[in-house]
């Protein structure tokens, strides 16, 4: 394990350094802001301390990147594989365009979160959010999962407004006791059966494994899944010319 | 036959291989076009009596019909052209002045079709319109010139002059019970109420049938008065003043007596027979103040709970006018463009006189600007608003919403032909004939415009997310939105907007 | 070329805020570590900052500050201002030399108040005459620029990344009890420097973070209401909105912000009656100076400030509290940089404004 001080450099430096590092683990400190931390990274283990910049993880191909607090925007963009897990909140386009890997993220996700997230084959992305997410929240998911548990919403709906709008691909799934009221016309939603339920429990047991909550409080509240009602829901708009 | 015969317009050409003498052609055309020769057992046309209405074209089940222009022709002259040459042969003969229908079908320039909108790349995103909100809800009406303050400080909501409510900003423009049928009213009327928006009944007065579409409708008050009593005034949702019409600016109208009979008659309140005709000025309005007499006579007529619409032509100096208007207390002004249309018109005055809306609604807005009253009116534009594109170009330029004429009587079926002055409108439209109005289907024609307005409509929300606006009212003046093409300096300045490039 | 005012700059950007409710005096280091943190966000066309409080001895006196790009400009100005105004002080602003900040016109600043006989005779209320005063400047004197123009507070802007111009102006030379700043990233060279940001009249000051969409429409109902858009740029028709609804028409903060970030119709519906009644009020009556696109404001005034995210919030921003101090930036760092351990730091949604103001009884 090496580690990296953050402090006084500006991202090209610090990434520079991250991927010539011969270890494959890397603690890093004193981030502030830095960008594209672990950018395209693969094969690596990264913990960072501070606040690291936009785009952390963005294009990850594997490996694993921890943050001990906050991340900011654009956390996860476009990644095809690894796990990102943020020991705190982290902000707007949480992993934007998602093709796999995981993002688990303790506390509360800003604004669309999981917008456009797709699956393909075998790739399968997930992110689970232990707090609240923003509004537009897995807009145009195309494919993956996403898990809000709202662990502090007191059984209200963990969402912002325009909750999955443009789904059409996927699953969501909220921890609460009501859906959101605003939810599109191309979307069901229904309480989830026990097999679905069962079906999460791994990675409910790793989410909490991960940052120490106690699974029976994650169990205290009903879940709903949300899915797209077809996969061209738009067909009719149009007449050719 | 004589020295002033016109050249036949038009030629019926029937494939004989696909006819098969079904006589769907002879029922079909109230122009007498085609009739049925029994001893040859063949379909014969006389092309004469064509007026190109497509009627006969659509309902041959076998397509074996098509109507072409006639290649009969004078010796080619750029400036005396064959119409030119048979308008002459057509008053030496009559004496009369020429009559027509619809809107001005002369080449002057489309300025809607020299001006290209905007999109958002990079600088700021475009919108979704699919997936994410995009509003065109619309009010119009008198805006207050400062908030008031309930005792617990509070904004206080209930000041507001009287407003109408759109969920899209087109409205049906004013066509009279009388130039178009019933049917064709009730469809207007019942497409309104569907798409959240309005009808204009014209200076026909309102049918007793369609009161109950009140809600929806905009009770037209015309030079002529006809059908105004205060029942009519109190049915609609607002009063429209017409003070003119783009398509004849300047003159009245006349409905020959053998068109006031039945509903007509009743409707409009004259007696079957009588002649109605529409003054060319409102004989109460000679000067700007007694505009504003008219317009208060209104409101207290009905308490102050309508909106007042003052309708205008565009004229020459329509931003002055228009600024005095928005000073004689009415709630909006509707500007109708020389394109709009008509039931019948004096041709010299359809195709002379006037100006096109584009100019006319740039013109109106940037001076009600200058003059800081651009709040006490909405600006409703109409004359030949053709498709979507035109609407969103509209709104940038500073309208409110468009009125629709024409294209709403294409929905129903119109194929433009431009004959409505004979009243043998073989799609029960521009006609009193109850068995041509009965082809007319109140259910379908309903359908077909609330298709329409409905695909605008997700065809301006199209526009304006690719523009990054959500809400239509940040597109209403934001001219820089647009820019022309192939405009030269004046037009561009008048439009107010910057070239292509720029 | 054509500089800013002849041609509209689209422009993207990084803004910070630091607040003391309690009214500490803060100098201006902080909000310059603040901004300099976000340096990737701007591309050196400009930067700025404004500071509340920072005038204490003449804090009864408007400070103007202006810019001037020729001795005849300066003169025209000046015989303007003396004619209008008891100036008491007119001096350079004291600057230092850094090699980043070029081209640099002449900046000076005024301490004064308007003549009491003209406000009368005007009939016009003080800050409606200064407001005036301003316009009439910035359109009429061709190379002179007014870019601050309140009491006990200024703006200092200029070509440059933030944490240049924040040394070129020695900002560290000054305390108040707020500070904004701005770092800007136009895709044009601006040239003047008075299209950076903060933009500023009377002791409105707005910093921005964003490309409106319905920059035209708001301006052109502006504009019926005596203010001239000269810079042609998002920040001052902003600024000339927040001007009209809050100081000239009387709504607060929160009705202002209301206006201009109002909820979408699906969401009014949803609201009980009273609500509804009101937001459809607004949305009707000020429907041209709802603000459409991506933006993120700082707004500071006399004993105050508001953030405020566009309704969709499509641009970022943080707000931090640490005791009585308040923290707002583009980015979770930038608060970070100057305040590492926080009490509290949240997201505000889109639409939803923070208003903070000094606690009561505190005199600055």
């Amino acid at each position: 394990m090496i580690r990296i001080d953050a402090k006084g450099k500006n991202f090209r430096q610090l990434n520079g350094e991250i991927r010539s590092a011969r270890d494959p683990e890397i603690e890093v400190e004193n981030c502030l802001g830095q960008r594209y931390i672990g950018a395209g990274m693969s094969g690596k283990s990264l913990l960072l301390r501070g606040v690291p910049g936009n785009a952390l993880g963005c294009y990850l191909d594997g490996g694993a990147i921890r943050v001990r607090g906050n991340a900011q925007d654009q956390t996860g963009d476009t990644m095809n594989a690894g796990a990102i897990v943020v020991e705190g909140s982290s902000g707007d386009a949480t992993g934007y365009s998602m093709r796999g890997g995981k993002i688990f993220v303790r506390d509360d996700a800003g604004y669309r979160v999981g917008i456009h997230m797709k699956a393909y084959r075998d790739q399968q992305p997930l992110i689970v959010v232990g707090g609240a997410a923003g509004s537009f929240l897995g807009e145009y998911q195309a494919g993956g999962t996403i898990v809000v548990l709202g662990l502090r919403s007191g059984g209200k709906a963990p969402v912002g407004n325009l909750c999955c709008a443009g789904m059409h691909g996927g699953r969501m799934i909220l921890r609460c006791r009501r859906l959101p009221a605003d939810l599109p016309a191309q979307v069901a939603a229904a309480p989830a059966t026990a097999e679905e339920i069962a079906g999460i429990g791994g990675v409910l047991d790793e989410f909490c494994a991960c940052f120490g909550i106690p699974k029976r409080t994650v169990m205290e509240e009903p879940f709903f899944v949300l899915k797209p009602n077809t996969k061209n829901p738009y067909r009719a708009l149009y007449t050719f010319n | 036959m004589g020295i002033h015969d016109t050249i036949q317009e038009y030629e019926v050409v029937r494939d004989p291989a696909r006819c098969t003498v079904c006589r769907a052609c002879e029922r079909q055309c109230a122009n007498g076009v085609h009739t049925y020769d029994a001893a040859a057992g063949k379909m014969r046309s006389d092309a004469a009596k064509c007026v190109n209405c497509h009627r006969c074209v659509v309902f041959c089940p076998e397509r074996a019909l098509k109507i072409v222009k006639n290649d009969d022709t004078y010796r080619l002259n750029a400036q005396w052209s064959n119409e030119a040459i048979d308008e002459i042969y057509r008053q030496a003969e009559t004496g009369g002045m020429l009559l027509s229908s619809m809107g001005c079908p002369k080449p002057y320039p489309v300025y809607w079709d020299r001006m290209l909108l905007n999109a958002s790349q990079v600088t700021n995103p475009s919108i979704d319109p699919l997936r994410e909100p995009m509003e065109t809800r619309t009010f119009l009406g008198k805006k207050p010139d400062r908030i008031e303050r309930t005792p617990d400080g509070r904004i206080r909501t209930d000041n507001l002059p009287p407003q109408l409510v759109l969920d899209v900003p087109i409205l049906f423009s004013a066509m009279s019970y009388g130039a178009i049928s019933y049917n064709a009213h009730e469809c207007l009327a019942r497409a309104a109420g569907e798409l959240g928006t309005y009808y204009n009944t014209g200076e026909g007065g309102l049918h007793e049938n369609l009161y109950r579409y009140g809600p929806n409708t905009i009770v037209q008050v015309a030079s002529g008065r006809f059908g105004v009593h205060k029942k009519y005034l109190e049915a609609g949702a607002a009063i429209e003043i017409k003070i003119g019409q783009g398509a004849k600016p300047g003159i009245g109208g006349h409905l020959p007596g053998a068109k006031i009979v039945g509903d007509i008659s009743r409707t409009r309140m004259i007696p079957e027979g009588s002649d109605a005709i529409s003054p060319a000025p409102h004989h109460d309005i000679y000067s700007i103040e007694d505009l504003r007499q008219l317009v208060y006579s209104l409101k207290e007529a009905t308490e102050y709970r309508k909106p007042i619409i003052v309708k205008i032509a565009a004229v020459h100096n329509v931003a002055a006018i228009a600024s005095g208007i928005a000073r004689s207390g009415a709630d909006i002004i509707a500007i109708d463009g020389f394109r709009a249309g008509t039931g019948a018109a004096p041709t010299r005055i359809r195709d002379n006189v006037g100006i096109p809306i584009e100019l006319a609604l740039a013109a109106v807005d940037e001076r009600l600007r200058q003059e800081k009253i651009r709040s006490r009116v909405s600006l409703i534009a109409g004359g030949s608003i053709r498709s979507s594109a035109d609407v969103v170009k509209a709104i940038a330029l500073g309208a409110d919403a468009v009125y629709i004429g024409t294209a709403a009587l294409l929905a129903l079926g119109c194929h433009l032909c431009r004959a409505c002055q004979a009243g043998r409108c073989n799609w029960g439209i521009a006609t009193q004939r109850p068995d041509l109005v009965r082809r007319l289907d109140p259910e379908a024609g309903t359908r077909s415009l609330v298709n329409l307005v409905s695909a605008w409509k997700h065809e301006i929300m199209e526009m304006m997310g690719g523009m990054g606006i959500n809400s239509i009212e940040a597109l209403r003046g934001n001219r820089l939105m647009l820019r022309g093409v192939g405009l030269n300096d004046r037009e561009l300045r008048v439009l107010g907007i910057k070239h292509a490039g720029e | 070329m054509q500089y800013e005012g002849g041609t509209r700059i689209p422009s993207g950007c990084a803004i910070a805020g630091i607040f003391s409710r309690s009214g500490r005096k803060i100098n201006g280091g902080p909000a310059i570590r603040s901004i300099a943190v976000m340096h990737d966000r701007s591309n050196g066309l400009g930067g700025g900052f404004a500071a509340y409080g920072i005038y204490p001895k003449q804090k009864d006196l408007y400070a103007l500050h202006v810019f001037y790009d020729s001795r005849r400009a300066q003169d025209e100005c000046e015989r303007l201002l003396r004619s209008a105004f008891d100036v008491s002080a007119a001096e350079k602003i004291p600057t230092r030399r850094v090699p980043e900040i070029t081209d640099a016109p002449a900046v000076w600043r005024y301490f004064g108040l308007p003549f009491r006989k003209l406000l009368e005779d005007a009939g016009l209320d003080e800050r409606e005459f200064v407001a005036r005063f301003v316009m009439k400047v910035n359109t009429q004197v061709r190379g002179a620029y007014v870019f601050s123009s309140g009491k006990n507070m200024g703006v200092f802007k200029a070509v440059g990344f933030p944490e240049d111009v924040g040394r070129f102006y020695r900002l560290e030379e000054y305390e108040g009890y707020c500070w904004t700043a701005h770092g800007r990233y136009p895709t044009n060279t601006p040239g003047w420097w008075g299209g950076a940001h903060p933009f500023a009249l009377l002791d409105y000051s707005v910093v921005h973070n964003g490309e409106i969409s319905s920059y035209d429409a708001n301006r052109r109902f502006i504009e019926m209401y005596g203010y001239g858009c000269t810079l042609l740029t998002d920040t001052e028709v902003i600024t000339y909105i927040i001007d009209y609804l809050n100081r000239r028409s009387g709504l607060s903060l929160k009705e202002t912000a209301d206006v201009i970030a109002a909820p979408f119709w699906s969401e009014i519906a949803a609201m009980p009656a009273e609500k509804k009644r009101y937001y459809t009020y607004l949305r009707n009556v000020f429907s041209s100076l709802l603000i459409t696109g991506p933006f993120s404001i700082l707004v500071g005034f006399s004993g105050g400030m508001m953030a405020l995210n566009d309704r969709l919030k499509l641009r970022s921003m943080v707000v931090g509290e640490k005791g009585d101090t308040v923290y707002v930036a583009s980015e979770e760092c930038a608060v970070r940089a100057v305040e590492p351990d926080l009490d509290r730091l949240w997201s505000p949604h889109g639409g939803e404004p923070v208003i903070v103001t000094l606690n009561k009884g505190v005199q600055i």
